[in-house]
Parts: C-alpha cells; structure tokens; sequence
C-alpha cells in the first residue's frame, strides 16, 4: 500500500514503533472491527481505533445519547443529546478520522442479527453494560470463530480478557448471565468514569495487537483493575470443559436472548 | 539485488527515521538503500535507528556541505 503524504504523517509513531511499521498500519488500515454498544467502553475504544487508522469500524446501539452519558461517554459531546449514539460517534470518528470508513447499526444485537453482523468483521469490542448482551456476544463470537474481547466496569473496577478461537471464552469462566434480581439496579451502579476510559482503551489496543500480531493477548487470563488501589491483576482462566457454548457438549449451538433486568430496558 | 535511493534532507525527525522505514519496507531483503540526509540529528539518528530495528548500516559517507549519504542493507 502506497501511503499518502498525509498518512505518514498521520501514522508516523505507528510507522516508527519496531513491531507495527509500515507494514502494521498497512494492516490496521485494511482491518475491519465492530463495536457492540458506544458508550462509556465503546467510545474510548471506538476514539482510539480510529486514530490509528482502522479501515473500517462497525458501531451497533440503539441508543441515544442523554446527558447522564457525558459523564464517561467521550466520543458524544453536549450537544448530541438526544441524537442517536451511532450517528453521534460517526460524526466524530469522521471528523478525527476520514480515512475510517464507518457502518452504523442503531439497533440492538440480538439472538437474530448477530451472527450475521460480526460475520462482516475480524474483531469485535464487547462495550456493552448488561450481561445477557455480553453472553450473547460471547456466544455468537465463539459460534462464528470470531476473536473478540469481553469488557466489563462497576463503580471502580474493571475487568477484561480477549478470545481467540481454542482459548477460554466468557462462558467458561462466568457459566450464565445473573439471575436478573442479582444484578445492581441503576442507582447501585455508579461508576468512575475515567475507569471506563482505562478499560476501553485496553481493548483498543487487545484489537491493535490483535490486527498487528504484536505481542501477546490477553487470552486464558482475566485482568482486572481497582482504580482505588490501582491495582492490576492477571488471573489465570481455563477453558471449561463444561461450557455450554464451546465445551466437549455444547449446549448452545445458536446465539440466545436472554431476559434483561427492567432497570436495563429503560436504556437511559 | 537492488540499490535505491532517499532524500531526506528536507525532513525532521521523526518524520526522517519514518521516511526511511516506508522505502525499506517496500525494499526486498537483500536490497540496498542509499539516504541522503543532513547533519546533526538525521546522521546521528537515523543509522541508529536502522541497526536496532534489524537493519544493516554498511557505510556512512559525506557527500557534499552538510550532506551524508547512509548506507542500509534491507
Ligand atoms: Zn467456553
């Protein structure tokens, strides 16, 4: 790929980095990634994958912006309130990017379109809050071979780790969403909104070294994070022989819906 | 084998070390890239640079004024 003048410059600290290079942008250039949700993990996420040049980001959320969501939201600005969040991150993945091709999705994943919408990427950014979606991205990604990474953050903690097909997904290590009762109702569920900077911005970069093949993934181990403290953490994790999805038996040979707690439906 | 050439004279780093790494990478290995830089930071930076990621500086010569050709095996 020939870049242009312009794209030298743009990506010249990619370009300068050993294990990237020409050859490594060239690659997250032509590097397609989807974002499930744009809030306050997607939107870091989504900011730095566009950035640094990847070809192609999808965005799906059926969301719109409201000012609860700028508090940790940072790709929707004041005056989007009220305006869908994918057009809103479009905008502004256009404005700091116009090399990034964007393809919106306002609508939520589901048990039907999923497998159907991540088939169309090489990776996937789970930015979603509720467990049913994370267990149905889990599901779908492990069913497709897609790799993707699992993000998840509550009050001061975050936890993340990444699936490559043969390594230990979600399922394996969380069995099954919560029963809905046992999951915090929104006024219980406060959060650092910088910490949904730090973990979004961990799995741009699990999908950077994903695409460039740098380094190594955060796969068969969960890293958790206490801002408090600021403390991180690497657990081990094994696949499950067990799994329902990607154990000796599967279960789940399709992707499932499972029932959101209300609070969650709300979408506020 | 093949030997090409850069002119680089006119940049600043970092954009000098970046602009040779993109006409390396289109270089096979084995090829020759003859740079054509400036005194200070670019001849101090950039053979440098080259060596510690994996290329060969074969020679470093003056050409003319503050000019200096970089010799670099890909
Ligand atoms: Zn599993």
């Amino acid at each position: 790929m020939d870049f242009t003048e312009d794209q030298i410059q743009r990506y010249s600290r990619h370009i300068l980095l050993q294990d990237v290079g020409p050859e490594g942008q060239e690659k997250i250039s032509q590097a397609k990634v989807l974002m499930v949700g744009a809030g306050g993990l997607g939107a870091p996420a989504a900011l730095y994958l566009a950035a640094a040049g990847v070809g192609t980001i999808g965005i799906i959320d059926g969301d719109v912006v409201d000012l609860s969501n700028l508090q940790r939201q940072i790709i929707h600005f004041t005056p989007d309130v009220g305006k869908a969040k994918v057009t809103s991150a479009q905008e502004k993945i256009n404005l700091l990017n116009p090399d990034v091709r964007v393809e919106v999705y306002p609508y939520l994943l589901n048990a039907s379109n999923a497998l159907e919408i991540i088939g169309k990427y090489d990776f996937v950014v789970d930015g979603t809050d509720n467990f049913p979606v994370k267990f149905l991205i889990n599901d779908a990604c492990v069913l497709a071979g897609k790799p993707f990474s699992h993000g998840g953050i509550l009050r001061f903690q975050g936890q993340t780790m990444t699936w490559l097909p043969g390594h230990a997904c979600y399922r394996c290590v969380f069995q099954a969403p919560p029963p809905p009762n046992l999951v915090p109702t929104c006024s219980e569920a406060g959060v650092l909104g910088a910490i949904a900077g730090m973990l979004g911005t961990i799995q741009a970069a699990e999908a950077l070294k994903f695409i460039t093949g740098v380094g190594e993934l955060l796969t068969d181990r969960l890293l958790t994070f206490d801002a408090r403290s600021m403390e991180f953490r690497n657990v081990k994790v094994k696949s499950n022989a067990h799994c329902g999805v990607c154990g000796e038996h599967p279960t789940i040979l399709q992707p499932e819906d499972y029932a959101q707690a209300t609070c969650e439906l709300k979408q506020t | 084998m093949a030997t090409y050439q850069l002119d680089i004279t006119r940049e600043h780093c970092p954009m000098t070390f970046v602009k040779t790494k993109i006409q390396l990478s289109k270089l096979n290995s084995g090829d020759l890239l003859e740079v054509f830089l400036t005194e200070g930071e670019p001849l101090t930076n950039v053979p440098k640079s080259s060596t510690e990621q994996g290329y060969t500086v074969l020679e470093v010569s003056h050409v003319k004024d503050n000019i200096h050709k970089v010799l670099i095996q890909k």
